[in-house]
């Protein structure tokens, strides 16, 4: 194993180069420009053989890399807040039309008020496009999930579209040591993408993105929900693909748990904040951490398995549902255990809203204080003022 | 239950044709003596629905996809077709 130190943006950049993207089409936003900066660079130097296609919002992007992927080739796009906010109309006719492509989502805050810092609203926002969405702990894992997030998009079983997301500035302006994958093993991990369903051939003509009519359609986003709640089996396969020819695994390719064995509380969490809760389980012992790495599809049965024996639970997460109180992996979470007979406390927090800081000791007082809550309580951690 | 392909896909060509939109008209046109197959008609039509048969020298409505627009009676020069509510 060869560790290269690199920033979080050039480490995914890397990985989408040795994915062989056919097509690249991304408009550069803060946190996210460097991986577009890294891959126009790379196109532009030759070791990157894509079709780089520059626009003029992301609402052109994600077209011309839906459009791209309809017409059979692997596409690859970047954004993050704002970005992703103005890609919502395309968002769901690319996971309706079942296009794979992949988009690494450089999570940042939405306005107002303008704020180019970390939180997950943008991407959490965007739950219900039908996109698959996987988030990232470390740089290690932008890279690994990045280069999984192709296999798993153009499963046979799946065809769906793929966010992959990982903390703006936090890890994607991070130098972190990074095992880069070799260009020999990812080939052989995933080989060229050859779709049976969508492509543009015109000795073989298709209608792609037809009307519907109501039952029809019904049916249709009957059968998207049916295939992204398979798409676990397919996220844990691939995961487990990837530990044979890499040796890494990232719990079960859907959470992980971290140090649960034997505690009543449980800490969970979504994206690099995962890093600071495991520190802070590590100094108190008293409490694990259970991360979602996949949010969509939303992974219960595992959840419920993993939170077996634990009778406190506290969510922290970076967006918030407004109207609701709190945040979205809070509802599912405890939506998730309602039936569950000895359901523990749950507890939420919205935390490091914008980027402020969620701290070891912000994580320690949170459990200390979760003794004295009702189930349900909602509090917010707002950081240094 | 209906057949469901990936993304709705429809790898047969022309299928539209098979739903006679013609069955959402309000109005229908007629076209009467007063033709001269000209054949202005035609290229106004946005569903491409009227032709004139080049044996009777006659335009013709092909009512199963005429959805009853008007636009035909409005530009034909001769004022040869007329129109009306249609009874269903």
């Amino acid at each position: 194993m060869v560790l290269t130190v690199l920033e979080g943006s050039r480490a995914v950049a890397e990985a989408v180069r040795a994915c062989r993207p056919d097509v690249v089409a991304a408009y550069p936003i803060t946190p996210q420009t460097h991986i577009v900066q890294e891959l126009a660079n790379m196109n532009a130097d030759g070791t990157l053989k894509s079709k780089h296609i520059e626009v003029e919002s992301e609402f052109s992007a994600i077209s011309a890399a839906t459009g791209a992927s309809a017409a059979g080739s692997r596409a690859y796009t970047a954004s993050c807040s704002q970005g992703v906010a103005l890609m919502h109309e395309v968002l769901f006719a690319t996971a309706g039309m079942r296009l794979p492509v992949v988009m690494n989502i450089v999570n940042r805050a939405l306005s107002a008020p303008i704020n180019i810092w970390n939180d997950q609203q943008d991407s959490i926002s965007q739950r219900d496009a039908g996109w698959i969405q996987l988030y990232a702990e470390t740089n290690q894992e932008a890279v690994d999930l990045t280069i999984q997030a192709f296999k798993i998009a153009e499963d046979k079983k799946v065809l769906l579209p793929i966010m992959v997301c990982l903390d703006g500035f936090f890890l994607s302006h991070t130098i972190e040591p990074v095992d880069m994958p070799n260009q020999k093993a990812v080939d052989k991990f995933l080989p060229k993408y050859q779709p049976e369903h969508a492509y543009l051939d015109p000795k073989r003509p298709m209608t792609q993105g037809p009307f519907a009519f109501p039952r029809p359609y019904a049916e249709l986003r009957k059968d998207l929900s049916d295939t992204i709640d398979a798409s676990k089996d397919i996220i844990t396969k691939v995961s487990k693909d990837f530990k044979k020819q890499f040796g890494r695994q990232l719990g079960d390719g859907l959470t992980e748990s971290y140090s649960l064995k034997g505690k009543k509380t449980a800490i969970i969490t979504i994206g690099s904040l995962g890093g600071t809760v495991k520190e802070a389980s590590d100094r108190e012992g008293n409490f694990g951490l259970l991360r979602i790495i996949s949010f969509r599809p939303f992974p219960k049965k595992e959840i419920i398995k993993a939170l077996k024996g634990i009778e406190t639970v506290i969510i922290l997460e970076k967006d918030i549902s407004l109207g609701s109180s709190n945040g979205a992996i809070f509802d599912e979470v405890r939506s998730a255990l309602y039936a569950e007979k000895d359901r523990p406390k749950i507890v939420g927090y919205i935390a490091g809203i914008g980027g402020t800081e969620v701290t070891v000791n912000n994580i320690i007082e949170v459990v200390k204080n979760s003794k004295n809550q009702q189930d349900g309580e909602i509090g917010w951690l707002m950081g240094e003022e | 239950m209906i057949m469901v392909t990936t993304g709705g896909i429809i790898k047969k060509v022309g299928t539209t044709t098979n739903i006679k939109t013609g069955a959402w008209r309000t109005f229908i046109p007629t076209v009467t003596d007063k033709c001269t197959g000209c054949k202005v008609c035609e290229p106004f039509c946005p569903d491409g629905c009227i032709k004139v048969n080049p044996k009777t020298k006659k335009a013709e409505i092909d009512y199963d996809f005429c959805k009853g627009c008007l636009i035909c009676e409005n530009e034909c020069p001769f004022k040869a077709i007329t129109s009306k509510m249609e009874n269903k």
